[in-house]
């Protein structure tokens, strides 16, 4: 690995031929291209849930995972970002952020081409600066939110997929990449967002029997993915 | 000194009674503001505090709230209704006595706030309640006395500090009010009664002749007691017989987890099928009232039960008490023994029951100080600021108030005589505005100043809520457990929510001494089957344990430091030499830290002798300091007396774990991230009225609950670290689950004399703790090492390391 020794570690990943790094912290990096891909941030979860009756929350959530994303794009001064799908909990959530985090997110975008693809959570356009694309390809490479079947070189999100390790100190479970030579999965990014997994239908299915999951965490580990049944 | 009047008099003469020289004392002084009567259980406590409120109803049966009884226990209330209630009709007293709990009608209730019997008997919940209303003030007219009873009990918890801040709260509407407090034999009677009186009252302290000296001891059996554990299992065939050979045996549990499960082998070891009944406060209460009632009737010889016999209801014919497991603490030891021979003048009968090794050195260290009378208790300090805001907020509903007036009322509480303007004008601003990171929204702005700067709700709606989330028990969060509908929907009990959501169908576990199946959860209710399974597979709920007081601490320490093992049986005094053979005792004064490879691990055992909360937060302190410092642990387990680590690396130098500056800078900063801080936090965000628990809509689930006030703290921490509710939670840690103050207690006590021994392998005394239960992982760089050592393991194994 040739990263300075300051720089957190990251693992290098091949798909379709194109260079990548998963970093620790759930976000993807694509130094060729300098561009920074993250999914499911899920912004604005505590206020949808106060909105549908549940309980009434402070929305700092927003404000933790938007400082984790700054860090990053700090740390790699990426030009390009892709959110990939359910960056917004729903879409009132979007128009309901507070001005302050409204305001940040223009910050982070300045001098950024920036894109957000649609997701489940978020359908349509958002009123917030940024493209607005259901999908979208670079070089050998496809980002969209849900995995489509028969897809190669794809890039997609939305099932926050979990890996569950049982080392001799017992079980651990950390968010994790998913990736075949097909296609890649991201964990999602967002804080307070649950987890898939990744044994369980249909991650099991989608990805191929060779499929690595790279575990988040201080250094991002690699680990041929835990499937059903393989305690 | 005055007569009793005159149908009272004669009424005792037909009985055959005579007055007990301290009943005689408390109706003299019966004009005082303040009084505390210290007797043993069975003394004609009730009777004394009753004696002047007769007197003067006899003497003018005039209508209105004459005297306010206050009990912890519902169902102390309904026993002191039934048995004050029989020399009342016999003298023939015009007297209308009724009680009012939780479990009391809405319409009794309500006709009683608009024509209040002349006894009321209620809890400081329910005292605390009426207060809040716009009417307080028509309901407790004319009201002379209040009789506090087993305010010993009230006094361990922010109940006390809750009714004493409803006793302000009265005294102010009712100036002459005079207060009685009744308590069982406690160790220093005069903090109880600095928090009874109004302060700066005095407070007369009466002590009722304490009886002959219990009569206690171990049990000694041919089996020798297990090396870890709580179940006490070895000795059912002994306790079946000392049933047997009595009349009415409580059989006393630490936790009701081991009452279910004590009970359990009981009845399987019941071979003359002796009646025996089981009662603790997580049974269904129509179970617990119907084991109540048979006790009474005399219909059954044993009850295996835990705390929720504590209280001074008579049982009837009790004449053996059995305490299983070590007491922890010799003041509540005493108390329960007392419940034997409910009788007065008649020595009450006990014997322990050491559950293990360990315990049997406790049990003979609490025999030694139940004899020399040295009862334990740590002293509680200042009244909670949790409580008082929730009284700010009682106080704005039940109309607008001066600040001023409001601070002076309760300064005059007992608990919060030392309360500043400062502390106070924190809390009103906190219940004004729910502090500095949340002045932003709008659920927490309740109260505003009129023009008039008297304070009042800002929606006069929010009443509703704040009545509904008054009071300061935190019961950790249950569920009710029922028999399926097709078999009758019968209630059992409840379990912890925690322990429910580990349940899956087809487990068996144990609930009133029934093994049952679970077979789901609908509308948050589990529900069940009975399961004739002689063994269920899960053991039980999990139930809190006590700590070992610092008492009975010492005395183990000092009974090491003598090596005197004249008390003890055989097996425990080889256990304790062999210990000093191998390595050492630990030494009164000094530290004692083993070093042993184990198992392919690294093993720590720090003997600190803090009690088990304190041990526990010394475990996460420390193994917090080893993560620092590249030791790589993996995780750790407490018991009273000792912490035991294991980890990747050994540990040479023990010294700097101990630096008292480390450790509260890791109690402030990391600690803070700790389950139990968390805990601690949404007890008293609860109490304070920033988390509701109760909702007009539906009762919020407990992880609902959980899951806002963990973000509630996060957010507090990162955003607003000196918020009233994170200061008050800082100072709950001292004590409680987190416990440091006995931490502090432990480092002045050792100072730099820390011995560390290191052994080749496991010694006599740490050995137990590796079969404790309740080990905690640590996540740290062991948990990075470990999983980066089965990654890349997994990956060379797969053959995949070679095509990435």
């Amino acid at each position: 690995m040739n990263t300075p020794i300051a720089a957190p570690p990251v693992h290098h990943i091949a798909l379709a031929g194109a260079e990548l790094s998963a970093l620790g912290s759930g976000a993807l990096w694509w130094p060729a291209e300098r561009l920074l891909c993250i999914s499911d941030l899920h912004l604005g979860k505590s206020e949808r849930m106060a909105r549908r009756g549940g309980s009434t929350l402070p929305p700092y959530e927003t404000q933790d995972t938007l400082t984790r994303l700054a860090a990053d794009l700090d740390r790699t001064g990426a030009s390009r970002v892709i959110c990939l799908g359910d960056s917004f909990d729903d879409a009132e959530a979007a128009g309901a952020l507070p001005e302050a985090d409204r305001l940040w997110i223009t910050q982070l975008q300045a001098g950024r081409d920036w894109t957000w693809i649609e997701g489940n959570h978020d359908p349509g356009p958002i009123a917030l600066g940024g493209a607005h694309r259901a999908e979208m390809q670079i070089g050998p490479l496809t980002f969209r939110h849900i995995a489509t079947e028969g897809a190669q070189g794809e890039v997609s999100g939305h099932y926050h997929p979990k890996a569950r390790i049982r080392t001799r100190a017992g079980r651990i479970a950390r968010p994790a990449f998913l990736v075949d030579d097909t296609r890649l999965i991201l964990p999602a990014y967002g804080t307070y967002t649950g987890g898939l997994d990744c044994g369980s239908a249909p991650l099991s299915g989608i990805m191929n029997p060779n499929a690595i999951a790279i575990l988040t965490g201080r250094t991002p580990l690699p680990v041929p993915m835990p499937r059903q049944g393989v305690k | 000194m005055a007569d009793l009047p005159r149908p009272i008099e004669d009424w005792f003469r037909t009985r055959g009674w005579s007055i007990h020289p301290h009943q005689r004392e408390m109706f003299d002084r019966a004009g005082d503001p303040a009084t505390l009567l210290i007797a043993p259980t069975g003394g004609g406590k009730t009777m004394a505090g009753f004696l002047p409120t007769l007197a003067e109803l006899a003497d003018n049966p005039r209508p209105g709230l004459h005297t306010l009884y206050v009990s912890p226990l519902k169902a102390l209330a309904a026993d002191i209704k039934r048995n004050l209630s029989t020399p009342v009709d016999e003298i023939g007293l015009p007297i209308r006595i009724d009680d009012r709990t939780g479990d009391t009608t809405a319409t009794r209730k309500k006709a009683q706030r608009a024509d209040p019997p002349h006894i009321l008997l209620t809890t400081p919940e329910s005292l605390a309640l009426l207060t809040s209303y716009e009417d307080a003030a028509r309901t407790f007219a004319g009201l002379q006395r209040v009789v506090i009873d087993e305010i010993h009990a009230l006094a361990e918890s922010k109940r006390g500090d809750q009714l004493m801040l409803a006793l302000a709260r009265l005294q102010t509407l009712c100036p002459g009010l005079r207060r009685v407090g009744l308590s069982a034999t406690v160790e220093d009677p005069s903090a109880i009664a600095r928090l009874l009186a109004r302060h700066p009252d005095p407070c007369a302290i009466l002590t009722a002749d304490p009886g002959p000296a219990p009569d206690i001891t171990m049990l000694e059996t041919p089996e020798r007691p297990p090396w870890s554990g709580g179940g006490a299992a070895y000795s059912i065939a002994a306790v079946l017989d000392l049933v047997r050979q009595h009349r009415i045996t409580l059989i006393f549990h630490n936790t009701r987890a081991q009452a279910e499960i004590f009970f359990h082998n009981l009845w399987l070891a019941n071979d003359d099928a002796l009646p025996i009944g089981i009662h603790h406060g997580s049974l269904d209460r129509q179970q617990r009232e119907k084991v109540e009632a048979a006790m009474v009737r005399g219909d059954l010889r044993a009850v295996v039960c835990t705390g929720s016999l504590d209280l001074g209801i008579d049982w009837g014919d009790v004449d053996l008490v059995i305490q299983i497991g070590a007491p922890k603490n010799v003041k509540r030891l005493v108390q329960r023994i007392g419940r034997a021979n409910h009788r007065y003048n008649a020595p009450s009968k006990a014997v322990l029951v050491p559950a293990n090794r360990f315990e049997v050195v406790e049990c003979v260290a609490a025999l030694d100080a139940a004899r020399a009378h040295a009862l334990d208790g740590d002293p509680r300090g200042p009244g909670p600021l949790d409580v008082l805001c929730q009284h700010i907020l009682i106080a704005a509903c039940s109309g607008p108030f001066d600040a001023n007036e409001l601070f002076h009322e309760m300064a005059s509480a007992g608990p919060y005589a030392g309360l500043s303007r400062a502390q106070f004008d924190d809390c009103l601003d906190f219940c004004a505005t729910g502090g500095y990171a949340l002045r932003a929204y709008d659920r927490y702005q309740r109260l505003m100043q009129n023009a008039d700067r008297r304070w009042h709700l800002r929606d006069p709606r929010s009443a509703q809520r704040i009545r509904m989330n008054i009071g300061t028990i935190q019961d950790t969060d249950t569920l009710k457990v029922r028999l399926r509908r097709s078999r009758g929907a019968k209630p059992l009990g409840e379990v912890e929510e925690a322990f429910a959501a580990s349940l899956t169908p087809g487990d068996t576990f144990l609930i009133g001494g029934e093994i049952v199946r679970y077979e789901g959860l609908r509308e948050m209710t589990v529900e069940v089957t009975r399961n004739a399974a002689r063994k269920p597979k899960i053991a039980t709920f999990m139930g809190s344990k006590f700590s070992t007081s610092t008492q009975l601490s010492t005395r183990i320490l000092d009974m090491f430091a003598a090596r005197d093992w004249s008390g003890l049986p055989g097996h425990t005094a080889e256990w304790l030499d062999l210990q000093a053979d191998v390595s050492q005792l630990p030494k009164a004064g000094r530290l004692l830290v083993e070093s042993f490879p184990h198992d392919g691990r690294e093993h720590l055992c720090i003997y600190g002798f803090a009690g088990r909360n304190a041990m526990q937060t010394l475990g996460l302190l420390i193994t917090k300091r080893l993560e620092e410092t590249g030791h790589s642990p993996l995780g750790f387990v407490a018991t009273d007396y000792a912490v035991l680590i294991w980890g990747l690396d050994p540990v040479t130098d023990v010294a700097p774990l101990f630096d008292a500056n480390a450790l509260r800078q890791g109690r402030d900063a990391w600690l803070a991230e700790n389950m139990m801080m968390k805990k601690t936090f949404r007890a008293s965000a609860t109490i304070a009225g920033l988390i509701e628990r109760n909702t007009p809509s539906a009762r919020k689930s407990g992880r609902q609950a959980t899951f806002s006030s963990d973000i509630l703290y996060d957010t507090l921490r990162k955003y607003d670290p000196d918020h009233l509710i994170l200061r008050i939670t800082r100072q709950e840690a001292l004590r409680g689950m987190v416990d440091f103050g006995r931490i502090e207690e432990m480092l002045t006590r050792i100072g730099t004399r820390i011995d560390l021994v290191r052994l080749d392998r496991v010694t006599p005394l740490a050995a137990p703790l590796f079969l404790e239960v309740g080990r905690v992982p640590v996540r740290g760089s062991a948990e990075e090492r470990l999983l980066a050592e089965e990654t890349s393991r997994l990956m060379e194994e797969s053959g995949l390391a070679n095509l990435t």
